[in-house]
């Protein structure tokens, strides 16, 4: 019992300044619920009237525990931990704790600033020497500050990764000559057509007439110049949903859909194979060449084929055109049993 | 060698010397890349080998190249955010460079593999320290001698700095403050309330 008793006065007879240095956030409350005294930095919370003289109450609300509305009542919770905000800035809330000092000493609560702490040191213009040396709270802001700044790099890295990423992909996508489609494109489509079994679709081979003389006799530069104005026409000539690719050489292949009747194959194909036909100048000469196109339509089978047969039968169409002479158009019909 | 310390060698280059510069620099030391990225990873040696560069082109001394660069790092305004970060270790100078041996420490909370010179603060008396830094690579002294010397004037200190020899690998360097509050300074303001 005599230990005690010493004890207890150790804690009366504590110098303020002790005090004041190790919780800047404290405020000391007389038995009666009255403030007499406040830690350095929690007067600074005080604003334009000052905390000492006053009920703890009157300045500040008790959000946790609930139920708080006297003084009494609030001893009661001594050493739990307390969420309360100022009466005049509730939107501020503070973690507490209180401490029932022996005997009618009154009680000593210490603040902090809880997870609204970047919000209250900005609204209380609190510095660095208004923590205690052991207080972690200007660490937190440090943190927050640090991982606001490196997320903000993060971001715009991922951003122009992402920018990179599309440009590549649209590259490996893209015939360099034509600006169409390539073939791995043109592949990745028809899988995917293929995999979605209820799009219909028509399939056409179109590969040039007289193209190897163009090379043969003005060279290659007027063959990719020729290959370009290909690719200027079908993308003129086809509506936004088809789908023309340069497979390779002279060989293009173009899918319509949704699929179409032989009378609007035919048309478009013609239409094609006219502006193919047109002289196309390049550098002095005049060049002119044609176009075999050969069509399959999926609705033409009874059954959805697989991709190999669909491709064979296009194919074989394109043969039909090119034995029928120039500038011909072909739709293979499948034998229907 | 972390992006952001090639970034920022990369960004004293070309904000002092120009791109032209810096478009020299990446050619003698083979970058295959025309920037670097902030949040990638590079080879010490590129770092190295873009500084040695760096000298030859513009005929510098490594030692007056890398306290331009220590300075730049602190009066940059891009560089701002870091220049605050850095002010969060002490209300005064004093206190602050008592805070740098908690620095590499500090910079990994921010960023955890970025490599930070390791400094020891030996206090002679009350306003007399001594630095010993050591990194990943050597020219940590002339680095932090421009750095800390922006730093006096951003907390408005007066403050004498200089290098102070090399024990093994670690870069010494001396500072004698003679005043805390020699001048305003800039203010820093713990948080700001967002706009």
């Amino acid at each position: 019992m005599k230990m005690h008793a010493a004890a207890r006065d150790a804690v009366v007879e504590m110098p303020e300044h002790v005090l004041d240095r190790l919780l800047p956030m404290h405020l000391r409350v007389d038995a009666d619920g009255i403030i007499r005294h406040v830690g350095p930095t929690a007067a600074k919370l005080a604003g334009d009237v000052a905390f000492v003289g006053r009920p703890l109450l009157e300045v500040f609300t008790i959000r946790r525990p609930s139920g708080v509305e006297t003084f009494d009542v609030l001893l009661r919770a001594s050493d739990l931990r307390l969420g309360l905000s100022l009466k005049a800035a509730e939107h501020m809330p503070f973690r507490g704790v209180l401490m029932h000092l022996p005997g009618e000493a009154g009680a000593i609560v210490n603040l902090s600033l809880g997870l609204s702490f970047a919000r209250a040191v900005a609204e209380f213009s609190l510095t660095l020497s208004d923590f205690s040396a052991t207080d972690q709270t200007v660490d937190l802001l440090y943190l927050n500050e640090a991982r606001t700044s490196t997320t903000r790099l993060s971001e715009h890295l991922t951003r122009r990764l992402q920018d990179a990423h599309d440009t590549a992909q649209h590259q490996a996508r893209t015939d360099v000559l034509t600006g169409l489609s390539n073939r791995r494109a043109m592949d990745a489509e028809l899988d995917h057509l293929m995999a979605s079994r209820n799009q219909s679709f028509s399939l056409m081979h179109l590969d040039l007439d007289l193209f190897k003389q163009v090379n043969d006799t003005y060279g290659h530069a007027a063959g990719d110049a020729v290959l370009t104005e290909i690719g200027k026409i079908l993308d003129q000539e086809l509506r936004r949903n088809d789908f023309p690719a340069r497979m390779g050489g002279d060989e293009f292949l173009i899918i319509l859909r949704p699929a179409q009747s032989d009378a609007v194959i035919t048309r478009v194909a013609r239409r094609i194979i006219r502006r193919i036909e047109e002289p196309i100048r390049i550098g002095g000469v005049e060049v002119r060449i044609s176009a075999s196109i050969g069509v399959a339509s999926t609705p033409d089978y009874l059954r959805r084929p697989p991709l190999a047969q669909l491709m064979a039968d296009v194919d074989e169409a394109l043969y039909t055109a090119k034995r029928n002479g120039r500038g011909q158009i072909s739709i293979f019909k499948p034998q229907l049993e | 060698m972390h992006g952001m310390i090639n970034r920022a060698l990369q960004g004293f280059l070309v904000d002092t010397y120009g791109r032209d510069v810096w478009e020299e620099v990446c050619s003698v030391a083979q970058l295959r890349f025309a920037d670097f990225e902030a949040m990638l990873r590079y080879d010490d040696k590129v770092t190295f080998d873009c500084f040695e560069a760096a000298t030859e082109i513009l005929h510098k001394q490594p030692n007056a190249l890398l306290e331009d660069l220590g300075t730049f790092l602190i009066t940059h305004e891009p560089f701002a955010p870091l220049k605050r970060l850095l002010r969060f270790g002490g209300a005064t100078f004093s206190d602050f460079i008592l805070s740098l041996d908690e620095m590499a420490d500090r910079g990994r909370m921010a960023m955890p593999d970025i490599e930070m010179p390791d400094i020891e603060v030996i206090p002679l008396d009350e306003n007399r320290f001594r630095l010993r830094a050591i990194w990943r690579l050597p020219g940590v002294g002339p680095i932090l001698l421009g750095a800390l010397r922006a730093m006096a004037d951003d907390y408005g200190a007066l403050a004498t700095l200089s290098l102070d020899g090399i024990e093994g690998h670690r870069e010494c360097i001396r500072i004698d403050v003679f005043d805390t509050a020699h001048s305003e300074g800039n203010a820093f303001v713990l948080a700001e309330v967002p706009a």
